[in-house]
């Protein structure tokens, strides 16, 4: 909390302390491998594509596999939904994803794709 | 929250959460996030939907060109990075490289949507307009969408960027580079879905 009589605009020049200059470090290294790892699910989606190694029944809920973990890292490891104190975050983020499932099945089924 | 002394000369762990006013922004920015989910959805239920009506026009397969479209990726991943790198050298007081990276992830931010243009530019010669076919709509809206937030994006970022270039790291403006930040993830967790199920798709089924 900001403590009363602070001013917000003044510029803070202060050194972090070892202990969160630690945790940095250790924060920007789960973020890098999250990162490596993004690049390779990315990679192996378009590969299997452009390859045809995977039977087309098969490629698309593996693609979309790739995009739910992808999108996974993306939201808990760069957004930080994963630290504590982010329920309320979390609670919006998966309040929008319950809307946005039936939304694209029901759109889907009004234009009239009924068989998959 | 208690057991620890503040510095007050120093950026709390947990700068976007520092302030009240900070905490309610932060909360009602992932509110945003939420509806801008929804937003997305119907776009691309609309674009599944629509996606075999081609009529007369060309249909994915014949425009969608994958290294193209990889290298698009790469560099809007790229761009969530370099903007990673920013919030941890803000985290560690370093101002100058919050800057530094920012500015990378705002001309990578440029670089993808010169190449979305450019994109457009090439389908529309190839013969789909906006009003060719059911496909061409929902697509020219959906990844529109998309390039007009990348656009917001920048303008944004570009802004905080020009606004406090000489004012040092304060417990103003961490939070909102942190805010423009969360944004410029969630534009990359959008193209995920847009490169799986329109390109990817639009080639592989």
């Amino acid at each position: 909390m900001a403590q009363h009589g602070m001013d917000p605009s003044a510029p803070l020049t202060g050194e972090p302390s070892k202990k969160t200059k630690r945790k940095l470090a250790r924060e920007l290294r789960t973020q890098i491998i999250s990162f490596i790892l993004m690049i390779f699910l990315t990679s192996l989606a378009f590969v299997s594509i452009a390859s045809d190694a995977i039977p087309a029944s098969f490629a698309l809920p593996f693609i979309l596999l790739l995009a739910v973990i992808q999108v996974i890292l993306q939201l808990y490891v760069f957004m930080h939904l994963n630290e504590r104190g982010n329920g309320w975050p979390n609670a919006m983020i998966w309040s929008g994803v319950l809307i946005a499932i039936p939304t694209v099945a029901a759109l889907m089924l009004l234009l009239g794709v009924v068989k998959w | 929250m208690a057991d620890h002394t503040i510095d007050h000369n120093t950026l709390p762990p947990n700068p976007e959460k520092a302030t009240l006013e900070g905490r309610n922004k932060f909360m009602g920015f992932w509110f945003f996030l939420g509806g801008e989910t929804v937003l997305f959805a119907s776009l691309f239920g609309t674009y599944l939907g629509l996606r075999g009506g081609t009529v007369d026009g060309p249909g994915p397969s014949e425009l969608f060109h994958l290294p193209f479209v990889f290298l698009m990726t790469m560099i809007l991943l790229t761009s969530s990075l370099t903007s990673v790198f920013a919030i941890i050298s803000m985290k560690r007081g370093n101002y100058k490289g919050l800057l530094a990276w920012m500015t990378v992830t705002v001309l990578l931010g440029v670089a993808f949507l010169g190449l979305e243009i450019y994109e457009f530019v090439e389908y529309v010669d190839h013969g789909l307009g906006f009003t060719t076919s059911a496909f061409g709509s929902a697509f020219y809206t959906l990844v529109g969408t998309h390039g007009a937030h990348v656009a917001f994006g920048i303008a944004w970022i570009t802004t905080l960027i020009i606004r406090y270039r000489k004012s040092g790291l304060t417990l103003t403006n961490a939070p909102k580079f942190y805010t423009a930040v969360l944004y410029w993830h969630f534009i990359d967790v959008v193209w995920v879905f847009i490169f799986s199920i329109v390109y990817l798709m639009g080639i592989g089924g």
